[in-house]
């Protein structure tokens, strides 16, 4: 399994990360060698098999536990405004979104 | 008092032969003459530490007591605490204060210990060696050139050289018992559930779970029965009674029927590691406990399942950090795009950036079933081969690591290779059991052997006891580098 | 050969709650930015959502009033993309095991009534809002809005043309409001609809659809998908082909148009959340919330039109609210008159007002207690249903108020009926007296000059005489 560098490309712009051109080629040869240890899995027979996304749910009777409604979160603006890197008026500036 | 344990630390603070203040200056004095070289903390805060151990003091003059009252205890770095910066190891967060405190601190806090600092870390927990850190590789105290284990490596060497009692440390894949073992500390991953993930900056939450680091069992239990508990902020925590972690710590182990994995001795592990490992066995054997051989069958795809699924998860937690609310902004920019890939590629290490492209790649189009799919099914495979495990044994014993700890930058430029040292811990975490690190003697470079001890789902007392029976007639755990002699 | 307009509509209700789905902050409208944005809500490194019970409850009461399947178990899944009013890189959403699946919900259509299939409806999270104003091209993020609980509830593609998907939607809206898990305010966003719009010919399968958002009225709505709708045709009847897009409709210029920073490739990468457990909703609590659920619109309907013998039409019209047809019902209680005469009133008079003031029954200034007061003066003869008029006037305009308005204000203008034969006699004889002409034309067979003696009777009356005795005093005056 390899990856070529339009996929790396693709992935890259998906998860907002700045590839550069030469940088690509490194990033593919070394998600293709992660990519070889996890084809691994492919030759597995999971037929019938359920998928296990919690690290309990074989174990425990995992149920989401709910919360009462209650608003009882204080305005903590200030504090949490003091590691942002740009804000004005309470807002949080970014370049302009486009619609 | 450096080398004590905690409950002897604590009795004589009880019995005022020392204060909270001193004690935590005696160790304060240890980071200050030895971080240099070691680079175990990123940030200590001795204001704030001695300001914790006069509120200590001052709580004790009131007759209050506790175990961990005034014990000073380091924090890897990826536990959120209000007034201190939390980087987590990375650029991302390099100025980050965060404006509240983790579910771990705050219980911490409550239990009158005094936090002495953050421990280095590989970036976002993301590494096996330590080397991934923004702020430097962390050392092994045994042998400066090597590798001190990952991710919670300033944890273990920060015990390990004796800069702290104890400390926290996080474990996704082995990332609290591979340095332990790599340092020759004791660490416990607990049960997944058991400790409250609620500010513990996630990297793959289905797997992460919260632990202490130390230098004895007993300890661990101590720093357990304040770490552990429910909280209602964190959904997959599990509301269970609480539990005393060291009431079977004097039970004998005779009679435990330990599970030997055929998959955990056969090629791949060196020969020092296998023979030290042994050693500890016939130790229990001598003591009147069976052992039974067992096969974990699916154990060589524990690696690929894991490199599926947690940078799948870390792709999507790691997703937060866009330089909108906080953490690195790249300085130049041409439009919104440009701000959230300049800042994201500035802000985060080349292995991050790997696992969140590899992550993002498994979830796309097209791949999900192949991938993602597959992996939580094998996942449920190997949950599958412990559960039959444990109907034949009450503890599986190993390795932790197939070597001891290597030279920095050994692995480097391998990615494969790393992560393929993981092989024996990362099964316990994909099925959510509680495993531990056992200090159990040195190769032939003089670095620490770890023998690794996995339990059923809430069998934490049971590991404490077998490690503390066997630490009370060994004394591996106690020894210190020679390089940083007391 | 005609067209035929195939729309799905997708509709995000706010739910009322007091906090966030996932959090503890208030979602209370209009605060200031970011005052109501918790750690959660700002995805701050290391903090976890935990879901809350009431957003749950309120899903299950809509499934429950759509007859839909409530999912013994479902899951929350990551909808991972990058935008500034989502402050975790992903939204928290319900992928491929949603809470409601499988529900209807009957609409009035041209000649009769359609049931529309609804194929679910998920539990999510809302997005905070970019501001443009101000910034010096920069934008403003208010995360305030972010965490708001939504439910998503979307249909089958089963609305023919705009007109249909409109009375779906007013349906819908109505349905929400009736069984309290959304206010409908859809100026604040509470209630916004997403339609997938497609045409065909008749018979012919599906079209390629475009999506249209923004349609934040109901008349935007019937607008938008008029025109998107007669774009299609036209692009196909030119030859060209409809392409699969998102679109946003332009109220001002009335069009759609491409929404180009949509279209990057969407990748969603959806997967389940491993900080959330999956969705247990067990029997017991179905049945708990359903015992719960007021009586719905339709059997309420139904019901009005069986025991107050009132005609469909009168029926509907009073259960379009859940407030109307308890205002109604107060009102028969209070008034002990025929439920029709109760109907004519608050679908007449009363509707009236509230339409010229633009107000909703529960501010109506005229109570239930109080209009039912003014009809038992109208049944017991102490005004007529003209005066009453009159009456009902002065207390819209709060001339008096409470029960006694009425019988204040009849008091007050002097407005009680004159039934006093005697005093009608005298009035009658003065007008044959002055009238002699019209008297004539009466026995030359004119019925008509009859109506004009009532009216000048009535008017020296000052509208005050008992109307059936001015018209029996009359007949036996003219007739001796």
């Amino acid at each position: 399994m390899s990856l070529d560098l339009e996929q790396i490309r693709r992935i890259a712009r998906l998860a907002r990360i700045a590839v550069s051109d030469a940088e690509a080629a490194d990033t593919a040869a070394s998600l293709s060698g992660v990519l070889g240890l996890i084809g691994e899995m492919q030759a597995v027979d999971t037929t019938g098999i359920e998928p296990m996304a919690h690290a309990l749910d074989a174990q425990v009777s995992s149920a989401q536990r709910l919360r009462e409604d209650k608003a009882v979160e204080p305005d903590r603006r200030t504090a949490y405004q003091a590691s942002a890197p740009a804000v004005q008026d309470g807002l949080y500036l970014v370049p302009r979104v486009v619609e | 008092m450096l080398n004590a344990s905690l409950s002897e630390m604590s009795a004589a603070l009880e019995s005022r032969k020392i204060s909270s203040v001193e004690l935590t200056q005696l160790f304060l004095g240890r980071i200050a003459k030895l971080n240099g070289e070691l680079n175990a903390f990123i940030t200590a805060d001795a204001p704030r530490a001695l300001k914790d151990a006069a509120a200590a003091d001052a709580r004790r003059a009131t007759g209050q007591s506790g175990p961990l009252l005034g014990i000073p205890v380091a924090h890897k770095d990826i536990f959120c605490t209000e007034g201190i910066r939390t980087t987590c190891g990375s650029k991302m967060l390099a100025d980050f204060v965060s404006p509240y405190d983790a579910h771990v601190i705050s219980r911490f806090g409550a239990a009158g210990a005094v936090l002495l600092g953050k421990t280095n870390m590989d970036e976002f927990a993301m590494g096996s060696s330590n080397e991934s850190s923004y702020f430097g590789a962390v050392k092994n105290p045994w042998r400066r050139s090597a590798v001190p284990g990952g991710s919670s490596g300033g944890s273990a060497a920060a015990v390990a050289a004796r800069m702290a009692p104890a400390a926290t440390g996080t474990d996704t894949g082995g990332s609290i018992r591979q340095p332990a073992s790599f340092t020759g500390v004791c660490g416990v991953k607990p049960t997944y559930g058991v400790v409250s993930r609620y500010g513990m900056i996630a990297f793959a939450s289905s797997l992460d779970q919260g632990g202490p680091m130390g230098k004895g069992a007993a300890d661990l239990a101590a720093l357990l029965n304040v770490m552990a508990g429910f909280d209602a902020r964190d959904s997959t925590s599990l509301d269970r009674p609480p539990e005393d972690y060291a009431r079977d710590l004097e039970r004998p182990v005779a009679g435990l029927r330990i599970g030997l994995p055929r998959e955990y001795f056969g090629d791949g592990v060196d020969a020092d590691v296998a023979a030290r490992v042994q050693d500890a066995i016939r130790w229990f054997e001598g003591q009147g406990a069976k052992t039974v051989e067992i096969t974990l069958p699916n154990t060589k795809l524990a690696v690929p399942v894991y490199y599926v699924l947690a940078p799948a998860e870390a792709s999507s937690n790691l997703s937060r950090f866009d330089g909108v609310r906080y953490g690195h902004r790249a300085a130049e920019y041409a439009d919104l795009y440009e701000m959230y890939c300049k800042s994201r590629a500035e802000g985060f290490g080349a292995e991050v950036k790997r696992r969140i492209l590899v992550g993002t790649y498994v979830l796309s189009h097209g791949y999900y079933d192949a991938y993602y799919l597959q992996a939580q099914k094998i996942r449920r495979l190997i949950a599958g081969d412990f559960s039959d495990a444990f109907a034949q044994c009450d503890v599986i014993m190993g390795p932790v690591a197939p070597t001891t700890a290597y030279e920095a930058g050994a692995m480097s430029g391998d990615p494969v290779k790393m992560y393929l040292g993981d092989i024996f811990t990362i099964p316990a975490s994909l099925a959510g059991l509680p495993g531990m690190s056992i200090p159990c003697g040195f190769d032939s470079k003089g670095l620490p052997v770890g023998l690794q001890a996995i339990g059923n789902y809430f069998s934490e007392a049971r590991l404490l006891n077998v490690a503390h029976q066997y630490q009370k007639a060994t004394d591996w755990h106690i020894r210190v580098p020679d390089a940083f002699p007391l | 050969m005609d067209w035929e307009i195939v729309v799905g509509l997708e509709t995000h209700t706010q739910l009322l709650t007091e906090s966030k789905i996932f959090s503890g902050a208030s979602t209370a409208f209009g605060a200031e930015p970011n005052t109501q944005a918790s750690a959660v809500d700002l995805a701050l490194p290391g903090v976890l959502p935990v879901l809350n019970a009431k957003a749950v409850e309120f899903a299950v009461r809509l499934g429950l009033a759509i007859g839909a399947t409530i999912s013994p178990r479902s899951v929350f899944a990551r909808k991972n993309y990058f935008y500034p009013d989502l402050p975790k890189g992903y939204q928290i959403s319900q992928y491929e095991l949603p809470v409601v699946q499988h529900g209807t919900l009957k609409i009035a259509v041209e000649g009769g009534e359609k049931t529309v299939r609804i194929l679910r409806a998920h539990l999510e999270e809302d997005a905070g809002k970019s501001l443009h104003e101000d910034f010096k091209g920069l934008s403003g993020i208010d995360l305030n809005r972010a965490g708001t609980p939504l439910l998503e509830i979307v249909t089958e593609p089963d609305l023919r043309g705009a007109k249909e998907a409109v009375a779906y939607a007013k349906a819908l809206h109505s349905l929400v409001r009736w069984i309290g898990i959304c206010d409908g305010n859809m100026q604040e966003g509470s209630f916004r609809c997403d339609a997938n719009v497609s045409v065909r010919r008749p018979g012919a399968p599906l079209g390629t659809r475009c999506e249209i958002k923004n349609l934040n009225s109901f008349r935007f709505m019937e607008q938008a998908i008029e025109y998107e709708a007669r774009r299609q045709v036209e692009l196909i009847e030119d030859g060209g082909t409809v392409v699969q897009e998102t679109r946003l409709y332009d109220p001002d210029r009335n069009e759609t148009r491409s929404m180009r920073s949509k279209e990057d490739a969407q990748d969603y990468r959806y997967f389940p959340d491993p900080d959330l457990l999956p969705l247990v909703i067990n029997e017991a609590e179905i049945e708990r919330i359903r015992a719960l659920l007021p009586e719905l619109p339709q059997a309420k309907r139904e019901r009005f039109a069986r025991d107050y013998g009132l005609a469909a039409y009168d029926a509907a019209q009073l259960t379009a609210s859940r407030e109307s047809a308890d205002f109604f019902e107060d009102l028969v209680r209070a008034s002990r008159a025929e439920p029709k005469t109760c109907a004519n009133w608050q679908t007449g008079e009363f509707a009236a007002a509230l339409n010229r003031d633009g107000l909703e029954v529960g501010h109506s200034p005229v109570g239930a207690e109080a209009l039912g007061a003014l009809l038992r003066r109208i049944a017991d003869g102490t005004i007529s249903g003209k005066i009453a008029k009159e009456v009902f006037e002065a207390m819209w305009r709060r001339e008096a108020e409470g029960p006694g308005a009425a019988d204040a204000i009849i008091e007050a203008r002097g407005l009680e009926q004159i039934s006093d034969t005697g005093a009608i006699e005298k009035m009658v004889d003065e007008v044959l007296a002055a009238n002699a002409r019209q008297v004539e034309d009466y026995r030359a067979g004119k019925e008509k000059a009859f109506n004009s003696l009532v009216g000048q009777v009535m008017k020296a009356a000052k509208g005050k005489a008992n109307p059936g005795q001015v018209n029996a005093i009359l007949k036996k005056k003219l007739g001796g």
